[in-house]
């Protein structure tokens, strides 16, 4: 095998790459990458994070369980009790983090380059709101078990994007009037909740409330498999059309004169995001702001012009299992669904966005 | 020779949703000419040109790339053939320029062949062609709007299509950075034989560089040939509704439109 | 910034009569609504009997019903809706922004966040919520406020919206974070977070009263500065208007309005939002007549859905807030497509 790892550019007279990338070359010229170490090194930066905070929430909790022990106890040896917070427990609620956190981060990373708007997440948009009534709904006037909820969430979900896609539409989708619309649409949501929840009994509202903050409270292996098969059968058509979405960010015309066929990449792309994200509110609820700030924080770390699809999946990863062991431990022995904590993040994250791009002149 | 044209319109009409720009018309760009289509404000010059482009598809009637409907190609077959620099584009934040040149590459790029030698040396090229090699590792955030445009030029060329499309590539630009540009474009067409349609504002402009110029006014091709012979003072009263003198270009001898003075006074140096 | 100068309005003598004598049809028609208001419920009373207890209460059960129950809720509902209606006006006049509206800028956020720490810390129930929802209102719009206008550029209606939502989002966080840990404050909070005039008593209406008459008197006298400021600060300001005055008045008198509105009848949507928009097309962009529109138009609709609200149901009650946002949220949306806002 004849690679080729050329070193940067030593001049300016040589040839002209990407700054910050290196070509990989095999086979002649038929197998050729453009890699970006930095964008790697954040990727595996976050993951090592993400691998940390995993051995931390296997071993933390009322019940301690020595990291040295965290090993054998994984692979079913050790003592009874450990196996069975390990295997029963605690892995499993990563586990699910991991894909949940995942999945939102791709998916808003998809969202936000396809309204080319940093605030297109499924937040803004609507999709989460109107998950969260759909679930509702099914809790509170059709005393749904989990599943029948989880299907209410997704078909609340979808539609309500759907339409809040189509009230923006008019001569194509326009990145503020989306969000705009979003918010109005959200607003409209929230009070058919708030009106349920004042019709239900304290007991059934409260259940309807915690499901609604988004939690992974007990959630076990069925909840990792689901998580973890959508994103494994939902994530690589995206990856596919990841480049196609790079462009789309120069504006469609020029995308289109490149070579991008628009409105099929259009539909691939919102289908598949929208089913990730239904796949993770479906899991744990409508966690709020991952979709929003992984994207973002991942885009400034790797510095690159546009969403980075991998980036924002390890970022939302290791976001979101960052966040349920604060929600775990931060009132111990209560729990707080980890909605709780992401909301107050990202709520205050997206404050300090605004309130720096604004200072800096920029829209 | 209309046969044989790599693009050309037949009994095109174009309209955005139910408004309709133009009607049957038919259009023919001459291979390796420098073509401007020029015309007064919302005549429908940047129609055309989206119409050529494939961006917009027509309400009736083809848009023929080397013989068959543009539409019945691959997208990205297109873009191998033809290039198009859209009025306006968007650089996302923090985008690096050789980044944003390198993604002119995308039609010759497949999932697993992603930066050839080739793409790299195509690059190179295309940023020296516009003289944009030394801002390589600048953002494009930090450019002037004349860098930009280059930048964005830049990007088209590295598509290496025989065809160019360029929707008004001077707008905003002072007048030094429209000459440029302009110079850039006419030394791509004489020198590398690359077939140029422009949308251009200044008829001036249109005059001295187009070696093919198309006259449009309320949607309809007005007049299309050799600018020194088609354009007149008749013509452009006609179009713009503005009378004028022709005279010679003193630089270059093409024709160069001064409006009269309408108010009938001569000011005098005092 | 652009000029949007004010349609010019013919001094005809139809136009001069038309405004004074359509905010006579208005007036009118809020005494309609607050009739329908005392005489509509779950138990029709005839006018007569509503008169009669009014003036010369016999103590019978329906007389009761309406001194303590109908009278009470009709009062703060005209006073919520006007107030809601100028405060929506006000801001939007001087955001020069036609989505401006207290509830999409944070303020219910911010006095829902007020209230669950109200009940959480000191266990506050009825009245008790008042201050903490006046004081939370009036953080909050100062908040977003001085997130929006930030920097060079002015504060956009995209702007605004978005520092609300933003806000929103983390003070819901908070908010759910105590709900969740705690079940008497949820149960207090899920009833507060519905807009309502259902139970609100006389005792209520005088806790509040001195603001809204303070808010609404302030509104009223800044009315013809409001109209130098449409047209642009740099104009205005050439035209001898005290910009920082009449910002800081106007800011006083949104958070006077907003603050006792919300602290009244808990968190309503979008009222805010539509009458300034149906005053101005009444009226026109004149400030000194808009603003009185908007107060009676916004008392009509609030007496109007909160009497629709009892009948709509048969056997209970639909709260106003609900209604306002379920007619509200549509009437936004269809703003934000309008031609208007097509540059958004």
């Amino acid at each position: 095998m004849n690679k080729t790892l050329t070193p940067p550019r030593p001049t300016r007279t040589g040839h002209v790459r990407p700054r910050g990338t290196l070509a990989w070359r095999a086979h002649g010229d038929r197998l050729s990458f453009l890699l970006r170490p930095r964008t790697l090194l954040v990727c595996l930066s976050l993951l090592l994070i993400g691998a940390l905070t995993l051995a931390v929430s296997v071993s933390v909790g009322d019940y301690e369980i020595p990291l040295s022990a965290v090993p054998s106890a994984l692979l079913g040896f050790g003592e009874r009790l450990d196996v069975f917070f390990v295997q029963g427990v605690r892995l499993p609620r990563a586990l699910t983090a991991i894909g949940v956190g995942a999945a939102l981060g791709v998916a808003g990373a998809v969202f936000q380059s396809l309204s080319r708007n940093a605030l297109g997440s499924p937040d803004i948009i609507g999709f989460t709101s109107g998950a969260a009534t759909g679930a509702v709904l099914a809790i509170l006037v059709l005393g749904a078990g989990r599943l029948a909820v989880s299907l209410g969430a997704i078909t609340g979900g979808l539609l309500t994007a759907a339409l809040v896609y189509l009230l923006a539409m008019k001569n194509g989708v326009q990145g503020y009037r989306l969000v705009l619309v979003g918010i109005g649409a959200s607003a409209m949501l929230a009070s058919v909740r708030d009106y349920l929840m004042t019709r239900a009994d304290l007991t059934d509202a409260m259940g309807a409330q915690i499901w609604m903050i988004g939690s992974l409270n007990g959630r076990g292996w069925a909840e990792v498999t689901a998580v973890w098969i959508a994103f494994a059968l939902l994530a690589p058509p995206l990856l596919a059309v990841g480049r196609r979405l790079r462009l789309m960010e120069l504006g469609d015309d020029t995308a289109q004169g490149l070579g991008v066929s628009i409105q099929s990449t259009q539909i691939i792309a919102l289908t598949t995001a929208s089913a990730l994200t239904g796949a993770a509110i479906a899991v744990a609820g409508p966690i709020g702001f991952v979709a929003l700030a992984a994207p973002q924080l991942a885009r400034r770390l790797t510095r690159t012009g546009g969403a980075t699809l991998v980036g924002s999946a390890c970022m939302g990863a290791t976001l979101l299992l960052l966040a349920d062991l604060v929600a775990l431990r931060a009132l111990a022995p209560t729990q707080l669904p980890v909605g709780v904590v992401t909301a107050v993040i990202g709520g205050g994250y997206l404050i300090w966005l605004l309130y720096t791009e604004w200072r800096d002149g920029r829209a | 020779m209309t046969e044989n044209a790599r693009l050309s319109g037949q009994d095109l009409t174009l309209a955005y949703d139910q408004r309709v720009i133009s009607r049957e018309l038919a259009v023919t760009i001459p291979d390796n000419s420098f073509t401007v289509i020029v015309g007064p404000n919302a005549c429908g010059k940047s129609t055309l040109l989206r119409a050529l482009s494939r961006t917009l598809k027509p309400a009736q009637g083809n848009v023929l790339l080397d013989g068959q409907v543009i539409g019945s190609y691959p997208a990205k077959e297109v873009a191998r053939r033809l290039g198009l620099l859209p009025q306006t584009s968007i650089a996302p934040d923090g985008i690096g320029v050789a980044d944003l040149v390198a993604r002119g590459r995308f039609p010759h790029q497949s999932f697993l062949r992603q930066w050839s030698a080739q793409d790299e040396a195509v690059v190179t090229q295309a940023m020296e062609a516009t003289g944009v090699s030394a801002l390589a590792d600048r953002s494009v955030d930090e450019l002037s709007g004349g860098q930009r445009q280059r930048v964005w030029l830049a990007m088209v060329l590295a598509q290496q299509t025989p065809l160019l499309l360029l929707d008004e590539p001077t707008t905003y630009l002072d007048i030094a950075h429209q000459m440029d540009m302009l110079d850039l474009c006419a030394d791509l067409h004489a020198e590398q034989g690359h077939t140029l349609v422009a949308v251009l504002h200044d008829l001036n402009h249109a005059c001295r560089y187009a070696t093919h110029l198309i006259v449009m006014r309320e949607g309809a091709i007005v007049a299309e040939g050799d600018p020194a012979t088609i354009v007149t003072a008749d013509l452009v009263e006609k179009v713009f509704g503005l009378p004028v003198r022709v005279i010679a270009d003193p630089e270059t001898h093409t024709p160069m439109i001064v409006p009269l003075d309408r108010r009938g006074v001569r000011r005098h140096h005092d | 910034m652009a000029l949007r100068a004010p349609t010019p309005t013919r001094p005809t003598l139809s136009g001069r009569l038309i405004r004074p004598l359509g905010l006579l049809i208005a007036l009118g028609t809020l005494a309609m609504c607050v009739l329908l208001s005392l005489t509509v419920g779950s138990k029709p009373i005839p006018v007569t009997d509503v008169w009669a207890a009014l003036t010369a209460p016999n103590g019978t059960y329906d007389h009761e019903v309406i001194r303590t129950l109908r009278l009470p809720r009709t009062i703060i509902g005209v006073f919520v809706g006007a107030a809601l209606g100028m405060a929506g006006a006000l801001m939007q006049a001087l955001t020069r922004n036609p989505l401006a509206e207290p509830g999409i800028l944070g303020v219910n956020s911010g006095a829902a966040a007020a209230v669950v720490i109200a009940v959480f810390l000191f266990g506050a129930t009825g009245t008790g919520l008042v201050w903490p929802a006046f004081l939370g209102a009036a953080i909050a719009a100062v908040a977003v406020y001085a997130l929006g206008s930030r920097g060079r550029a002015a504060a956009t209606p995209v702007r605004l919206a978005l520092a609300g939502t933003a806000l929103a989002a983390l003070l819901q966080g908070l908010i759910h974070g105590v709900v969740v840990l705690n079940d008497f404050v949820f149960d207090r909070i899920r009833f507060w977070q519905v807009g309502s005039l259902t139970g609100r008593d006389l005792d209520l209406f005088w806790q509040v009263a001195p603001f809204l008459i303070v808010g609404i008197a302030l509104t009223l006298a800044l009315g013809p500065s409001l109209n130098t400021i449409a047209l642009g600060d740099d104009l205005a300001a050439t035209l001898g208007a005290r910009l920082p005055l009449v910002r800081a008045g106007t800011a006083v008198a949104v958070i006077l309005l907003c603050g006792a509105a919300t602290a009244a009848a808990g968190p309503i949507w979008f009222v805010g939002l539509i009458i300034p928009h149906v005053a101005r097309t009444i009226t026109g962009p004149d400030q000194r007549w808009m603003l009185p529109y908007a107060a009676v138009l916004g008392a009509i609709l609030l007496t109007a859905a909160d009497t629709i609200g009892r009948v709509i149901l048969p056997g209970s009650e639909l709260e106003v807030g609900i209604i306002t946002a379920l007619v509200g949220a549509p009437l936004f949306i269809a703003l934000v497509r309008s031609k208007r806002m097509a540059q958004l």
